[in-house]
C-alpha cells in the first residue's frame, strides 16, 4: 500500500470539515475526489499534505506515519499542486527548479539541473524554456506547475482542480499528462474535479465526498445515478457510450 | 534550402545548456554593477568642496600626502562614501525581502511605519530630551548636538515598532495583509505623537528634528559605517540562505508550504532582519526614500525573480544609486550639500513612474 489515509478529521472552531475520512491506494493508481463546492475536497488535500493539521486521524506512506517528518521531507514524499497559484516574473527552467528545494543544500547540483531537463522534456515545454511565467496560457502555466511537482521525486502528486480554469483540449491533455506520468513513475495521483465526465476518463478510482464524509468511495461502479443525485443534489442519467461511461445532467 | 531563424535555433538547444547561458548574463550584470561602483566612488572620493586633485587623493591612498587631504579623504569623503553604500545595499535588500515576504510590490520601511517610529523617537530625543539647539554657524544655524542620543531613540522607536507590528500580525498567522494593516495604524500612531512633540516645541527644537529627519549621509564616521556594515553583512548572508524559500515563497503561500517552508517563520525572520536594517540606518542618517523600492524592481525587471540573483544585485543596485545621488547632492549645489533624501526621493519617483507604466504596458 503506497498511501494510507486513516480517520482525519479536521474542523475549524464551529465547523467540522472533514469527519473521519479513510482510504488507501496503491502506486501507479489514480484517485479523483468528487463533491460540491465546500465538501471538503481541498482541505482534505491540505490535510494529507500537512498544510492543515487534522485534529484526528494519521496518513501513512508505504506504511510509515508522516507526523514526525520535517517540511522538507515531507516535501520529498508528497507533491501538491494548489488551486491557487501565483505566477511570477521567473522562467519556466526556474520555477520547475523551485520544485528542487527540499533537495538543495545550497546551491544548485549538476543533478538538480538534469532533472528539470528531463521534466521538461516530459512535458513538451523545451520552447518555452526561458519564458516568463507570467506569459504562459493557463494550460501550459499549469504544465509548468506540474512540472514542479514532478521534479519534487515524490511517492505520492496531488492536485486540487488542475482543471477548473482550462479549455477543454487543455483538460484533456493535463489529465492525460498525470495518468501517464502515474503509471510510468509508478506513483500515486490524486486529483480533486468537478466535471464527473473528466474523472470517469481519467481516474481509476473514486471518492464522493457529501458533508465531509465519505458518501461512496470505489471503482467507476460507484458513479451511479443515485449517489450523483445524493451528493450533487440533480438528476442525471448514466449511460455508456462507445464503451465509454458518460453523466448526462437531465 | 531555408536557414533556420536562430532563435528556433537556441530554442532546441539543451535546457540546460540555454539556462546556464541565461544565468552567465546575469553575473555578467552584477559585475558590470560592481564596476559601475567602482568607478562612481573613485569619482566620489575626487568630488567635494575641498578641490583636491586626483594625484592628492591618490597620495593620500598610499599615506604620503598631507594632513589636510588626509582628513578630507580618510575622515570626510572614505566614510560617507561607504556609508552611502553600505546604506544602499541595506536598503535595497531590505526593500527586496519585504516586497516578496509580504507579497507586496510596493512594500518598503516606510509602508510599515518603522520610519514613522524612527522620526518619533527622534523627535523625543531632540525635543523632550533637548539633544537639539541653535549654534550660530550661517551654513547650518541648527545641528543635533547629542547625535547618539538621537540615534538610540531612533533605534529603539523603530525596534518598537517593528515588534508591535510582528506582534499584531502573528494574531492573524503573519499574513501579509495583517503586516500592512498594523504598519499603517502604526504610522498614523507616530505620526499623530510626532506632530503633538512639534506643536510644544519651540522653533529651533522643530527646526533641529526637521534638520534630523533629512537623510544625511554626512553624519556618519567610521564607527557608524562600521556598525551598518555588521548590520548589513550579517542580514545579507542571512537573506541569502533564505534565498530559495523567498523564492518558492514567490509561487504562493500553499506552494511554499508543499515545497517544505515555514513561511510563517520566514516571514518573521525576513521582516525581523529587514526592520532592523533599516531601523539601523535610519537612526544614524535619518530617512532616505526610494532606494528600498526602486533598486529592487529596477533589478527584477532586468533580470527576473530569482532571489539568488536578485538579493546581492538589488544590493549592488541600492550601493550604486545612493552613493550617485549622494555625489550628486554634494557637487550639485557646492559647497552646499543638498539631503541625499531630497535627491532620492526626486531620481526615484519618476524612475518608479516609468518603471510601473512600463510594466503596465508588457503586460
Amino acid at each position: 500500500m503506497n498511501l494510507q489515509v486513516e480517520g482525519l478529521a479536521f474542523n475549524y472552531p464551529c465547523h467540522d470539515v472533514l469527519k473521519g475520512i479513510s482510504f488507501s491506494l496503491e502506486k501507479g493508481e489514480c484517485l479523483a475526489i468528487l463533491g460540491t463546492n465546500g465538501a471538503g475536497k481541498s482541505t482534505l488535500l491540505k490535510c494529507i499534505n500537512k498544510i492543515l493539521k487534522p485534529q484526528k486521524g494519521e496518513v501513512l506512506i508505504e506504511k510509515n506515519s508522516i507526523k514526525g517528518l520535517s517540511g522538507n521531507d515531507l516535501a520529498k514524499k508528497i507533491a501538491y499542486v494548489s488551486q491557487s497559484n501565483q505566477s511570477s516574473t521567473t522562467t519556466v527552467f526556474d520555477a520547475i527548479l523551485i520544485g528542487r528545494r527540499p533537495y538543495i543544500k545550497w546551491d544548485v547540483g549538476k543533478k538538480d539541473l538534469e532533472i528539470v531537463n528531463q521534466t521538461i522534456k516530459t512535458l513538451s515545454l523545451e520552447k518555452f524554456t526561458l519564458k516568463n511565467v507570467d506569459e504562459l496560457s493557463g494550460g501550459e502555466f499549469q504544465k509548468v506547475l506540474i512540472g514542479r511537482a514532478l521534479a519534487q521525486e515524490t511517492d505520492v502528486l496531488m492536485l486540487d482542480e488542475p482543471t477548473s480554469s482550462l479549455d477543454l483540449k487543455n483538460q484533456l491533455e493535463v489529465l492525460e499528462l498525470i495518468r501517464e506520468i502515474a503509471e510510468k513513475r509508478q506513483i500515486t495521483a490524486i486529483v480533486t474535479i468537478h466535471d464527473l465526465n473528466l474523472a470517469l476518463r481519467f481516474a481509476d478510482k473514486f471518492i464522493m465526498l457529501k458533508d465531509g464524509m465519505i458518501h461512496a468511495a470505489g471503482g467507476r461502479e460507484v458513479i451511479t445515478e443515485e449517489n450523483i443525485s445524493v451528493v450533487y443534489e440533480v438528476m442525471v442519467k448514466v449511460k455508456t457510450i462507445d464503451e465509454q461511461t458518460v453523466v448526462v445532467p437531465m | 534550402m531555408l536557414k533556420k531563424p536562430k532563435a528556433q535555433i537556441e530554442i532546441e538547444g539543451d535546457s540546460i545548456e540555454l539556462y546556464q547561458k541565461f544565468t552567465a548574463k546575469k553575473t555578467l550584470l552584477s559585475l558590470a554593477l560592481l564596476a559601475t561602483l567602482l568607478v562612481t566612488s573613485v569619482f566620489a572620493l575626487n568630488s567635494g568642496a575641498f578641490n583636491l586633485g586626483s594625484t592628492d587623493i591618490f597620495k593620500t591612498l598610499m599615506s604620503i600626502g598631507s594632513e589636510m587631504s588626509s582628513v578630507v579623504v580618510w575622515r570626510i569623503r572614505m566614510p560617507r562614501i561607504m556609508a552611502a553604500m553600505i546604506t544602499g545595499a541595506g536598503l535595497a535588500v531590505a526593500g527586496c525581502v519585504m516586497q516578496n515576504n509580504l507579497k507586496n510590490p510596493i512594500a518598503s520601511p516606510s509602508t510599515l511605519g518603522i520610519s514613522s517610529g524612527a522620526a518619533f523617537g527622534a523627535n523625543i530625543a531632540i525635543i523632550v530630551l533637548g539633544a537639539g539647539t541653535a549654534q550660530s554657524s550661517a551654513s547650518q544655524p541648527v545641528v543635533v548636538n547629542n547625535p547618539y542620543l538621537v540615534a538610540i531613540f531612533a533605534f529603539s522607536f523603530s525596534m518598537l515598532a517593528t515588534f508591535v507590528i510582528l506582534m499584531l500580525a502573528r494574531l492573524k498567522s503573519f499574513s501579509p495583509e495583517s503586516i500592512v494593516l498594523a504598519g499603517v495604524a502604526l504610522t498614523s500612531l507616530f505620526s499623530a505623537g510626532t506632530t503633538l512633540i512639534q506643536y510644544f516645541a519651540d522653533s529651533v527644537q522643530i527646526a533641529a528634528a526637521v534638520f534630523w529627519t533629512f537623510g544625511d549621509l554626512g553624519r556618519a564616521s567610521w564607527q557608524e559605517v562600521l556598525i551598518m556594515t555588521l548590520v548589513v553583512g550579517c542580514g545579507m548572508i542571512y537573506f541569502m540562505t533564505k534565498r530559495w524559500d523567498y523564492n518558492a515563497m514567490d509561487a504562493g503561500e500553499d506552494a511554499a508550504r508543499s515545497l517544505g517552508v515555514n513561511v510563517e517563520q520566514t516571514r518573521f525572520g525576513g521582516m525581523m532582519v529587514s526592520s532592523l536594517i533599516t531601523a539601523v540606518t535610519v537612526a544614524f542618517l535619518g530617512s532616505i526614500g526610494f532606494v528600498g523600492l526602486v533598486a529592487p524592481h529596477m533589478v527584477r525587471r532586468l533580470i527576473g525573480g530569482d532571489h539568488r540573483f536578485l538579493i546581492p544585485i538589488s544590493a549592488l543596485m541600492g550601493a550604486v544609486i545612493l552613493l550617485l545621488s549622494d555625489t550628486f547632492s554634494r557637487t550639485i549645489a557646492a559647497p552646499i550639500v543638498l539631503p541625499v533624501g531630497a535627491i532620492t526621493s526626486f531620481l526615484g519617483a519618476p524612475l518608479f513612474l516609468y518603471l510601473l507604466i512600463r510594466g503596465g504596458k508588457r503586460r
